[in-house]
């Protein structure tokens, strides 16, 4: 307990350290730089109420990082709808995996910046070309864990559910989902923050609102400690999606 | 006719030769061991005897027919109990029975199930799941699965390998119980480092020779009559004499071998 609080306090120390720096930064030598108290005075109607809907792109905080983080659920769910069972076919059959290895290897390092456009030229809208470029980006890590997570069953079981003459779906159902969930959460995990990664630069290019399209236009109305803000919140609700994410994988683990 | 049929079978990994000219064969309703130290190979030779593992050369018969899968109407225990650890003792059994008996009703799966956990002794264990069970409960769950679909055929991998000696002196019993009571008569081959346990349990006994490319000795007969008790055994004029001819084997590669390392 208290070396928990000795931590904690630390962790404080470090925070308003990187704040004083902040501060001098903006006082010396980057003076377009919003300095913390300036960040927070203007900042505060979005943090205190932040829930209030004043415009389309004048809306609290939490109100823009929920329109971003539906956003980021579609993408992801679409993503690992597409990734988990492409993981499994890759992982399980050799020549699967030697007919489409190398198209997802040079896939994988794609920018969304790139995808988007593709995106917006194929479905002409903002909302369906955001969705497939989160998709197309954070769909890997599931697709390459997975497909890990597959050959690396212990043959053991793989003996197993042969010597008990499982069908199909039971082998599938009773052996290779439970020993590869572990590398499949692993897998969603990283997919999500790759999804939480391009929401920002999907929405600044399609200027839809949420934290990223915000950010985006408070840049054009110059209005610096906005950009502040938003940065603090893609950063901070990014940290608790891999936290929530850390701890069903830690619980999948314990089985 | 034999049940189980090894004719000249040898496998190799790469260049690395593990069996070679392995001629054995157990007759139906035998109990037959095969007796070899550890890394010699032994439990290739069984996977290669069950169809897990295909021969690279000679090959393996049973009822007369060429082997290709995991024979029908076998079943196994591994060394390492190999239970699915996320599924309680009782499923664990019921996959088995599922897989053995398709037509069955799911009541018939469970019931069958459930009597074979009690009959190793575990009727109030079966939600545990394999993690929170000891060793020796979890061979037990194992030995029950491989009962559970009443085989005609038994391959036994080391099956107390792993455990400790009192523990092992019990499911030793249990398990020349269960094979005495199975609801049909089962052939058996079991593999083992311990030449009082295959005296214990077999009909006849093989040594398999130290690797690379081991291979079987002649077997021998165990004529001591059942039911035997392992602390008899030990002393038993007839077991001495079965331990001293496996003990020396002598076939003239092993004779060689042991020449040549002296």
């Amino acid at each position: 307990m208290k070396s928990r609080l000795v931590a904690m306090s630390y962790s404080l120390v470090g925070v308003l350290l990187v704040c004083g720096v902040w501060a001098l930064l903006s006082s010396v030598v980057a003076p377009d730089l919003p300095s913390p108290l300036k960040t927070w005075e203007e900042s505060r109607l979005y943090i205190l109420s932040p829930w209030e809907k004043r415009g389309e792109m004048d809306q609290g905080i939490l109100r823009m990082a929920a329109y971003s983080l539906v956003r980021v659920a579609k993408g992801f769910l679409l993503a690992i709808m597409i990734g988990a069972p492409l993981g499994f076919l890759l992982g399980s059959s050799p020549v699967f995996h030697r007919m489409f290895d190398p198209t997802i290897q040079v896939l994988r390092p794609i920018s969304p910046l790139a995808w988007l456009p593709l995106g917006l030229i194929l479905f002409r809208q903002s909302e369906p070309a955001a969705l497939f470029t989160i998709a197309l980006c954070s769909m890997w890590p599931t697709v390459i864990n997975t497909a890990s997570g597959v050959r690396s069953i212990p043959q053991d079981y793989l003996n197993v559910a042969r010597v008990l003459r499982l069908s199909r779906w039971k082998k599938f159902t009773n052996v290779w989902l439970p020993a590869t969930l572990p590398y499949l959460f692993t897998g969603f995990r990283l997919s999500l923050g790759i999804a939480w990664l391009v929401i920002v630069a999907a929405e600044m290019l399609t200027g839809t609102p949420g934290v990223g399209g915000f950010l985006w236009q408070e840049y054009n109305s110059l209005i610096y400690s906005h950009i502040l803000l938003c940065i603090l919140t893609i950063g901070i609700v990014g940290f608790v999606l891999d936290r929530l994410m850390g701890m069903a994988e830690a619980r999948l683990r314990s089985v | 006719m034999a049940m189980i049929e090894l004719t000249g079978a040898g496998k190799s990994y790469g260049s690395r030769c593990v069996l070679r000219g392995l001629n054995l064969a157990v007759n139906e309703g035998e109990f037959v061991s095969v007796v070899g130290s550890s890394a010699s190979g032994k439990t290739t030779l069984l996977m290669i005897a069950c169809g897990l593992l295909p021969p690279d050369a000679g090959s393996v018969s049973i009822s007369g027919q060429p082997v290709t899968d995991f024979a029908p109407g076998a079943a196994i225990v591994f060394q390492n109990y190999s239970l699915l650890p996320w599924l309680p003792a009782i499923e664990n059994i019921r996959l088995a029975v599922e897989g053995a008996f398709p037509l069955w009703t799911a009541a018939q799966h469970r019931d069958q199930a459930e009597k074979y956990l009690h009959m190793v002794g575990l009727g109030t264990a079966g939600a545990k799941r394999p993690s929170e069970l000891s060793g020796g409960m979890r061979q037990r769950v194992a030995i029950a699965r491989a009962f559970a679909v009443e085989p005609s055929l038994l391959f036994l991998d080391e099956p107390f390998g792993a455990l400790d000696a009192l523990t092992r002196a019990t499911l030793q019993q249990e398990l020349a119980r269960m094979c005495s009571e199975a609801a049909r008569p089962v052939t058996t081959l079991m593999i083992t480092n311990s030449v009082d346990e295959a005296i214990l349990l077999s009909d006849r006994v093989f040594a398999l020779s130290r690797g690379p490319g081991a291979s079987l000795s002649d077997p021998v007969a165990v004529d001591i009559p059942r039911p035997r008790a392992a602390n008899m055994i030990m002393r038993e004029e007839a077991a001495v004499r079965i331990r001293a001819r496996l003990f020396n084997p002598a076939p003239v590669e092993v004779a060689a071998h042991v020449h040549a390392s002296a």
